[in-house]
């Protein structure tokens, strides 16, 4: 049986690694087999993680964690959970792969993917102009022209990252200003290659075989208009991956995972702030964050639950010292 | 960078479209990551299914004309030729469970 298992390997599978490995658990991560590193290895330069004043490619940030994961003595496997059973002491877990394995701490780390639009058009097109990684997919759309939707940090980065190929951008964005932070949002608004269609959304995305352009709907009268665009790229950010955990731990009505989380001005315990609603699973990164969903503060949430297990753990273990000492 | 047979632009017609085997092609590129988790389950797939099916890769910046024919704007991408026509495309990463079960009718 495995000390302290940990699915999910973005920054808060990693750093839990890091920290379980380093006080000797030997954590098993269940990396996933195609999503291993999660969504940083389909980013290019990540400019704001501490201690890379030039910044750092994402790949390459989250092949750094791995190793130094790897190097305090935690196990790696590329396999993915299809199903957990987190009720009572012993915790269990089947991959894909046909494992099956059992833990004392469960650390949830599964983070967040994508959103879609949820067109009939786009599902028909994706792969085939439609695209929800411009690092993968942008390099195909040379001399073309691209939309990209989303007014957030990852719309910006994809936005201005597809200037390298694209000989223009729209940036498709439903409200009249943008979510993204200043730095973002005013690197993409001076760019000579990227426009705006503001107050816009996308209705439909047309073409057969392959995007040949968009249906623009304005959200404010309902008018509608023809883009022409070889590529789409959606950015409209993304939902937890919790599916896994359903009935099982508490979630809230997007699907997050609820943690205890620090204690308020009112009641100033020493709570754990990881904990999940089940007594020793431990949850961490974007499946439980709303709100700020960065690089950094998964890792922080990350450190948190392994220290969080770590606690448990020793709790479990002189619970059962003392029982044996009183028979 | 991938251990599966390398095609080109110069040799898809006889390795891939000329072809008495099914052919699986993995279409990649240094830079994508995607690309580089997904390679090594093809080749555990190409070691165990050798006798039914062939397994290449091309390297799409080196490759542009065959990628382009094949409207290639994704990858990674994973086509199947048989009798030198398109039978199947599959976009993006998958665990090796589930591409196992896409490729079933060619790998049994």
């Amino acid at each position: 049986m495995e000390q302290i298992l940990i699915v999910g390997s973005g920054p808060a599978g990693y750093t839990a690694a890091i920290y379980a490995g380093r006080a000797g658990y030997e954590p098993l991560v269940v990396a996933g087999s195609v999503t291993a590193g999660g969504n940083l290895v389909n980013t290019t330069e990540v400019e704001n993680f501490p201690g890379f004043p030039d910044g750092v490619l994402g790949p390459e940030l989250m092949e750094r964690m791995a190793a130094q994961a790897k190097r305090f003595g935690a196990k790696v496997l590329h396999d993915d959970v299809t199903s957990v059973s987190l009720a009572g002491p012993v915790k269990t877990v089947r991959t894909l792969g046909g494992a099956r394995f059992e833990a004392a701490a469960l650390i949830v780390a599964t983070g967040a993917s994508y959103k879609v639009l949820g067109l009939a058009s786009e599902q028909r097109l994706s792969g085939k102009g439609v695209s929800y990684c411009a690092t993968c997919d942008g390099f195909f759309f040379r001399g073309k022209e691209i939309v990209v939707v989303g007014g957030g940090d990852s719309a910006m980065e994809e936005a201005v990252f597809l200037t390298r190929f694209a000989s223009k951008v729209t940036v498709v964005h439903r409200r009249g200003e943008l979510r993204a932070s200043r730095i973002m949002a005013e690197r993409a608004m001076a760019h000579p290659q990227i426009e705006f269609a503001w107050h816009s959304t996308v209705q439909e995305i047309l073409g057969e075989t392959k995007v040949e352009g968009v249906v623009l709907a304005d959200t404010r009268d309902g008018a509608t208009r023809r883009l022409d665009a070889s590529g789409v790229f959606v950015a409209i950010g993304h939902s937890p991956n919790s599916e896994l955990f359903a009935g099982q731990l508490k979630l809230d009505a997007d699907g997050y995972v609820l943690v205890l989380g620090p204690p308020s001005p009112d009641e100033p315990v020493a709570a754990r702030h990881q904990a999940t609603s089940q007594p020793g699973v431990f949850a961490c990164g974007d499946v439980v964050d709303r709100t700020y969903r960065q690089a950094i503060t998964a890792a922080g949430s990350g450190a948190q639950a392994a220290l969080d297990a770590q606690e448990y753990l020793e709790r479990v273990a002189a619970d059962a010292a003392l029982a044996a000492a009183t028979i | 960078m991938s251990g599966l047979n390398a095609v080109t632009d110069a040799t898809f017609e006889a390795e891939v479209l000329q072809s008495a085997k099914p052919v699986l092609v993995d279409f990649w590129a240094p830079w994508c990551h995607p690309c580089r988790q997904l390679t090594p389950i093809v080749e555990q797939l190409a070691e165990e299914n050798s006798e039914a099916m062939k397994f290449v890769a091309i390297n799409t910046d080196e490759n542009p004309i065959i990628a382009g024919q094949a409207g290639i704007v994704s990858i990674p991408t994973l086509n199947v030729y048989q009798d030198g026509q398109l039978v199947k495309s599959i976009v993006g990463g998958k665990p090796k469970a589930l591409l196992a079960a896409e490729l079933a009718e060619f790998i049994g």
